[in-house]
């Protein structure tokens, strides 16, 4: 397998303070990866410090090409989509245009029509509210909504930041099973950063553990999940 | 009665130039979320190259498309010139930018043109319209291509996938970003989309108040009185205040005798301090639904 997303050194501050101290990491393609890590650890920094939107230093390659000199949009524009934390809805605007939002960058008219169906056979509750303001959703609804939102872009490569955020176990348990089925059937590489480690690592087949900025571990989910350190610390027993 | 009534429609007429400005001015402070203070004096700068072009010989209708052709590009180089560097600077230097471009531009309006009152044509001529004394056909003209602008820019917002994006990224710009919206480029063109309305605005104002570099100065204010009574994130309130604003101006100089014409300009700036105290949002501002 090859490395689809190789991150050397990353450095990032924000005005004088360092966040990030070193981290290198890197991504297979195909994969579903996680990240884990307490409040302040860095992984919000990491994903946001990916898209080019914290100033940063060290070595993002993507596919081979360097992505640090690039705008975010143009990042996007390359098959990354960003779920952000809090969703990042356009709650002003109906459920219909915020899909039609993430596929603002393609130009073919009759994909973006036959995904926007796919999204609401994936999830169904969007269709029925296609219409409403999507302010107007649950936090599970706008949730999958930012997740359909970023499938629009048919991306290669989906970084999600703490999609569990604020939901019922119900509806977090729904929505891994969908990145499931986004990751192997549409072959979507994912990397989730999570603090609900439990499911994040049921989930992903690749881990990582971040504190104060540096990984501090890295392997198979499985084996993360067994270890002693991980399992006192993230897992509560 | 008959009074009433053509001072009613006399309001609306003027109220449509106040739309129109108050339009220019929301689209600007929904991309930078500043009011723009020059946007009278550029309105007045493309009146001008209009004139200039009929003096050259362009016919009416030629001049008007191509002064709106100029103004929307002047739009853009103004924002990439002047404002893209002042985008993270405080509001305060960003006041004095617009101060700055008002007083330029009015010098060198008057540099060029110097600032003797001059005709402007019509092109609807200023006989009773449809036979009615109450409005001319220059006033039914200005109400009508008020509302063809408007129809227009509703549909672009609205229908088409760069409407959406402008949106998108006045809406929430970090989100838009993410979904690969060049968000520097949407506000420049906000900034050529309003300074080509203001255009229009000018033109069209331009027969009733005479052409000089201090055209503007009134129809601004009313235009910001208007954008407040609207709700300034509102593009439907920029136009309804618009024209309310221009019945009020109407009815208070006609019916109020202690305000006459003398004190209308008053009225506007009261209004707009009435409002910002009782309804700061506006009648149209953002009442975002929201699920709690």
């Amino acid at each position: 397998m090859t490395a689809m997303l190789n991150v050397k050194d990353l450095r990032a501050y924000y005005g004088q303070v360092q966040a990030l101290h070193g981290l290198s990491f890197s991504l297979n393609e195909g994969s579903l990866t996680t990240l884990l890590g307490a409040n302040g650890a860095g992984k919000t920094t990491t994903l946001r410090a990916i898209c080019n939107m914290v100033r940063s230093t060290g070595a993002i390659e993507f596919e081979g090409a360097p992505l640090s000199s690039k705008s975010t949009e143009n990042i996007v524009r390359l098959g990354i989509a960003h779920v952000p934390q809090g969703r990042g809805t356009f709650t002003t605007m109906t459920v219909e245009e915020n899909l039609q939002l993430g596929a603002i960058s393609r130009t073919d008219k009759a994909g973006i029509v036959s995904d926007i169906e796919r999204m609401y056979e994936h999830f169904p509750v969007l269709k029925e509210r296609y219409t409403q303001q999507a302010g107007t959703l649950s936090g599970g609804e706008q949730q999958m909504l930012a997740v359909a939102r970023a499938l629009m872009l048919r991306p290669r490569l989906m970084l999600l930041d703490e999609p569990s955020f604020g939901l019922a176990p119900l509806v977090v348990r729904d929505l891994f099973k969908i990145l499931g089925k986004i990751n192997r059937e549409e072959k979507v590489t994912i990397l989730v950063v999570e603090q609900n480690a439990q499911l994040a690592l049921e989930l992903a087949d690749q881990a990582y553990v971040i504190e104060t900025g540096r990984i501090v571990m890295s392997g198979n989910a499985k084996d993360i999940a067994n270890n002693e350190d991980v399992r006192k610390s993230y897992l509560g027993y | 009665m008959e009074l009433f009534v053509n001072q009613i429609l006399a309001g609306i007429s003027t109220g449509a130039i106040y739309a129109c400005m108050a339009l220019a001015v929301v689209m600007i402070y929904q991309a930078i979320d500043h009011l723009n203070f020059a946007q009278g004096e550029m309105a007045m700068f493309s009146t001008f190259i209009s004139w200039q072009l009929m003096q050259w010989g362009v016919p009416y209708w030629w001049a008007f498309l191509l002064t709106i052709a100029i103004s929307f590009a002047g739009g853009i180089l103004i924002e990439r010139l002047l404002f893209k560097p002042l985008a993270k600077a405080p509001v305060l230097t960003n006041v004095a930018g617009f101060i700055a471009l008002f007083a330029i531009v009015n010098s060198v309006a008057g540099l060029i043109w110097d600032f003797t009152i001059k005709q402007y044509p019509t092109p609807f001529g200023s006989s009773p319209f449809l036979g009615s004394q109450l409005i001319s056909t220059h006033q039914a003209g200005m109400i009508g291509v008020t509302l063809l602008m408007l129809v227009g820019l509703y549909l672009f917002f609205q229908f088409t996938r760069i409407g959406l994006a402008m949106r998108a990224a006045a809406a929430l710009p970090e989100s838009a970003r993410l979904v690969g919206i060049n968000t520097s480029w949407m506000i420049a063109l906000g900034w050529g989309m309003a300074s080509a309305i203001g255009a229009v605005a000018g033109i069209l104002i331009a027969p009733v108040v005479f052409l000089e570099p201090n055209m503007m100065g009134g129809v601004l204010v009313y235009g910001f009185a208007a954008a407040v009574l609207g709700g300034l994130t509102s593009p439907l309130g920029a136009v309804v205040g618009g024209f309310l604003m221009g019945v009020f101006e109407n009815l208070a100089g006609t019916y109020i005798p202690a305000v006459g014409n003398e004190l209308k300009l008053p009225i506007a700036l009261a209004l707009i301090i009435i409002v910002l105290v009782f309804k700061p949002a506006g009648l149209f501002g953002r009442a975002i639904v929201k699920r709690v």
